[in-house]
């Protein structure tokens, strides 16, 4: 048996980024800003004694637990889930692979819509998060920095009037903003101008990463585009070079590459789109990498209006939810790989059939 | 085809774009794959490594380096060399104590050594921020001891200096 039932409730539903209405969100499936913070009277997380780690959680805790407006946030100790609770957090996106797979006291707090969420005792004692559906940046900004004022009241950050907030890497020293977007580009992948498009970001202090990448290397259709420094501009300037230098220029090649596809050959499109969709829909074992696969084709054929009665929003839950943690929690049980294949495939008929795929070509 | 790390099939094939030598093509299995995007996603030590190296390489003598590797925080004990080795500090006071060998490195990283942006309305001076580890380290060791009036007098010394916290140069400046 799993522990810690209540998961099983939470993975029923999912979180608010996911939803798929924000702006340019047929592209930009989320937006993502995190704050690294440190207490002044601890040593960086490498450093501290088991007792140092307990007092920081401790101590975080009862601060966060008298803040106003955060009064129905779920508080997670991570130390004490298993490891399945772990992963099912990590797929969320509500913790790091770092602090699922460390050792000692440490936790995270989440708001019931999922947008916040600080862990305590990662690499840095804080990393505050706010998440958006779409590209939303200014809000996720405006979130982050409100949350953050409110602990500096009572947590004394550590800071240095020359290099800012201090981090425990270097490279987050000074905000310690880091500012992600995560683009869905099957259209630049598939007509594979991809690498072009990024190659000419890079002289720009922004990271490109693909974020999953299937069959061959030209298919990995998530990237995600983040601010590589930290130190010397203001907050409000690094937001900005992602979310309006950046980030729409991404966004109008993937408009214009999607484009091109529909002159180019729309019957084509509208084929391997759809099979795309009845291989989800009638499958009967299916793997993580394929169904992501076709889910990055299907989630293209909706936003180009060949498929309809498909909500994109249901095409980003089924991303998170056909993955290994979320299908064993909708399960209820611990399951193997092949029977995860089968979970899958059942998971996504049953939320797949009553899409045909059969959009008016005219 | 399989996993470049280990003999399962390589499933997942990913270009890292932002490589200086130009897109690097990894091919990986479910497990590893996984394994290196999160650790890509959370730690960018990778970076720390080449801009250390660069730095290194200007102008510093075999000797120099070996004298800084010695070097060693007088708060939380880290050495040049640990910091090196893993890309990450042990406490806020190995900013001010390393920090004329810290400045090449952020040079290199954000090209920048100045923080301009948010500040905290609070903020203990480097200093206190010391003080306030090391007084938690004996404060801990008294404990340990079972001297719990030495432990209840270091917590108030502790709270004098976290409440005073405001009284530094941060707030001197914003009242100015």
């Amino acid at each position: 048996m799993i522990r810690d039932p209540d998961f099983s409730e939470l993975a029923q539903r999912s979180g608010e980024w996911l939803r798929g209405t924000g702006p340019e969100s047929d592209i930009v499936i989320s937006s993502r800003i995190r704050l690294a913070r440190n207490l002044a009277d601890f040593p960086f997380i490498r450093r501290c004694s088991d007792e140092d780690r307990i007092s920081i959680e401790r101590s975080v805790r009862a601060k966060m637990d008298s803040l106003e407006d955060w009064k129905d946030i779920r508080y997670i100790d991570i130390e004490q889930l298993s490891e399945i609770d772990r992963q099912f957090l990590v797929e969320r996106q509500l913790i790091s692979r770092e602090i699922a797979d460390a050792d000692g006291s440490r936790a995270v707090a989440v708001d019931p819509r999922e947008q916040y969420s600080v862990m305590i005792n990662e690499e840095d004692h804080l990393r505050i998060q706010v998440m958006c559906s779409g590209l939303d940046l200014k809000a996720a900004w405006e979130r982050v920095d409100e949350l953050d004022d409110k602990l500096e009241g009572s947590i004394l950050y550590a800071f240095h009037p020359q290099f800012g907030y201090l981090t425990a890497c270097p490279t987050n020293v000074g905000t310690g903003l880091r500012v992600s977007v995560m683009l869905h580009l099957p259209g630049l992948v598939i007509t594979r101008q991809i690498e072009k498009v990024f190659r000419s970001m890079q002289r720009i202090n922004v990271t490109v990463r693909g974020l999953y990448g299937e069959g061959s290397q030209y298919t990995g259709d998530f990237y995600q585009v983040s601010n590589q420094i930290t130190l010397g501009h203001r907050e409000e300037d690094l937001v900005s070079l992602v979310g309006e230098d950046v980030v729409p220029r991404i966004i109008e090649y993937e408009r214009k590459a999607r484009d091109f596809l529909i002159k180019q050959g729309k019957q084509d499109l509208h084929d391997d789109v759809s099979r795309a969709l009845g291989i989800l829909s009638t499958a009967k074992k299916i793997s993580s990498e394929e169904t992501m696969h076709y889910l990055s084709k299907v989630r293209m054929g909706v936003n180009l209006g060949l498929i309809d009665d498909l909500p994109v929003g249901t095409i980003n839950k089924l991303f998170i939810h056909t993955q290994p943690a979320h299908l064993q929690k909708l399960q209820g049980r611990l399951l193997g790989s092949s029977d995860r294949n089968v979970e899958r495939a059942t998971y996504l008929q049953r939320h797949l059939s009553g899409s045909c795929g059969d959009a008016d070509l005219n | 085809m399989k996993c470049q790390y280990c003999e399962k099939p390589a499933t997942f094939h990913i270009t890292e774009l932002t490589e200086p030598t130009g897109p690097q093509v990894m091919h990986l299995c479910e497990e590893h794959a996984r394994g290196f995007l999160q650790k890509e996603a959370s730690s960018p030590a990778a970076s720390i490594a080449g801009a250390l190296a660069k730095q290194l390489n200007l102008g510093q003598t075999k000797q120099e380096l070996a004298e800084l590797d010695q070097k060693e925080c007088p708060v939380c004990g880290i050495s040049f060399f640990e910091f090196r080795n893993t890309g990450r500090l042990g406490c806020p006071y190995d900013y001010t104590h390393f920090s004329s060998d810290l400045i090449p490195l952020l040079t290199s990283i954000h090209d920048a050594v100045e923080h301009t942006g948010k500040r905290p309305c609070r903020a203990a001076a480097a200093d206190s921020q010391a003080q306030m580890i090391q007084l938690r380290r004996e404060m801990e060791e008294a404990v340990e001891k079972e001297d719990y009036e030495r432990a209840s007098e270091i917590r108030d010394q502790l709270q004098i200096i976290e409440q005073s916290g405001g009284s530094d140069e941060t707030q001197q400046e914003d009242q100015a």
